[in-house]
């Protein structure tokens, strides 16, 4: 079956992102395809590079990436959302005259249209948020 | 089929749980998650909430059960536990997924 | 697929206090380009998000509410609101906005799509639904 999921929270400040991770991991594993997972509101901020969490505890943004890797995942950053709260990739770096990106890899930044998208593309839209 | 509803918050900081039974049918599933499983424990003052909902079966992330310290025998008669491939299986087995955030 | 989704946006949170509402918001107008059956349902603190009078010119927040009102051009069917939550909160339907609808091929018009419901009634509009997006 043909999923999307949407991730409303940011990691570490709430479980939301967790479960999206452990409930798409979960999904591929079971063979079902993961069309896109749609990162909004603070969601957005699992695509940063920057994170460095301690190291007894776990890496959120590097597992998402992982993912990605294996399953070839389309992480997707809502762009509205990103630029409020300053997640920045190349295009977005020179379009609005930032000095700096930080976006991780896997990750890419684009429109609103995508959730819409995947949520007419998909069986099932699954939301995580708080 | 039916609809699968998601709740993630505890019954005792917001109205999800109760929510998500008022706005569903016989038939439908309920799937409490994150905090939302602390709705699955016996001899609270709202297992009422759910003892009473009759024609919603219940099911409780058992990740989140253990992370809280919840013991399978403090749950509610008819609570079932599911892991992560389980809830995948809840979703592709309804017809869609409503979030109860 | 080339079928018309139902869409379905619930918002049961209070505007301004946090961001979700307005970035729902953002959703549904994006989504208009995407001709989809659109309906908003407003349950719980989200109710508030219709009530009139809204001025932050003082609190140097983005006046949101006035979009509301222009949800209709913006492809939005239906706007159901949910009778217990307002009663709940001492409002009525004459506290909230109105939002009027107009399909321009066949010039069918509605004054007001701000529609309120009891529970049952929305259980159905959302088990009817295709997509349920909660924010």
């Amino acid at each position: 079956m043909k999923l999307a999921v949407q991730v409303n929270e940011g990691p570490y400040q709430h479980q939301a992102t967790d479960s999206a991770y452990h409930f798409t991991k979960a999904a591929l594993e079971k063979g079902h395809e993961v069309f896109r997972v749609f990162f909004y509101h603070d969601g957005v901020l699992n695509g940063t590079r920057l994170t460095t969490p301690p190291q007894d505890d776990r890496n959120i943004v590097n597992r998402w990436v992982e993912l990605a890797e294996k399953y070839d995942l389309d992480l997707v950053l809502c762009v509205a959302a990103a630029q409020r709260r300053g997640i920045v990739d190349d295009g977005e770096a020179e379009r609005n005259g930032k000095d700096a990106t930080n976006i991780a890899p896997k990750f890419r930044i684009s429109g609103l249209g995508q959730l819409i998208e995947a949520a007419i593309q998909c069986d099932r839209l699954v939301v995580f948020g708080d | 089929m039916a609809d699968l509803y998601t709740v993630n918050k505890s019954p005792f900081e917001k109205n999800s749980l109760e929510d998500a039974i008022r706005f569903s049918s016989e038939g439908a599933s309920i799937l409490l998650i994150e905090d939302g499983v602390y709705g699955a424990m016996a001899g609270t003052a709202v297992s009422d909430l759910v003892a009473g909902a009759t024609g919603r079966k219940f099911y409780a992330l058992r990740a989140d059960l253990k992370a809280r310290g919840i013991a399978e025998d403090r749950l509610i008669d008819g609570v079932e536990l599911v892991d992560y491939a389980g809830f995948v299986d809840l979703v592709v087995n309804h017809d869609k997924v409503q979030a109860w955030l | 697929m080339s079928d018309v989704k139902k869409f379905m946006y619930l918002n049961r949170r209070a505007p301004y206090g946090t961001i979700y509402a307005w970035e729902s918001l953002e959703v549904v107008l994006i989504g208009a380009a995407f001709d989809q059956e659109v309906s908003l349902m407003f349950v719980d603190d989200g109710v508030f998000q219709l009530v009139k009078g809204s001025d932050t010119s003082e609190s140097d927040m983005k006046n949101f509410t006035p979009t509301y009102r222009t949800l209709g051009d913006y492809g939005v069917r239906h706007m159901y609101v949910d009778k217990a939550s307002l009663e709940a909160r001492g409002l009525t339907q004459d506290d909230l906005i109105e939002v009027a609808w107009e399909d321009w091929e066949t010039e069918e018009e509605v004054d007001n799509i701000v529609e309120i419901l009891d529970s049952k009634e929305i259980a159905k509009k959302l088990e009817e639904s295709d997509v349920v997006f909660s924010f």
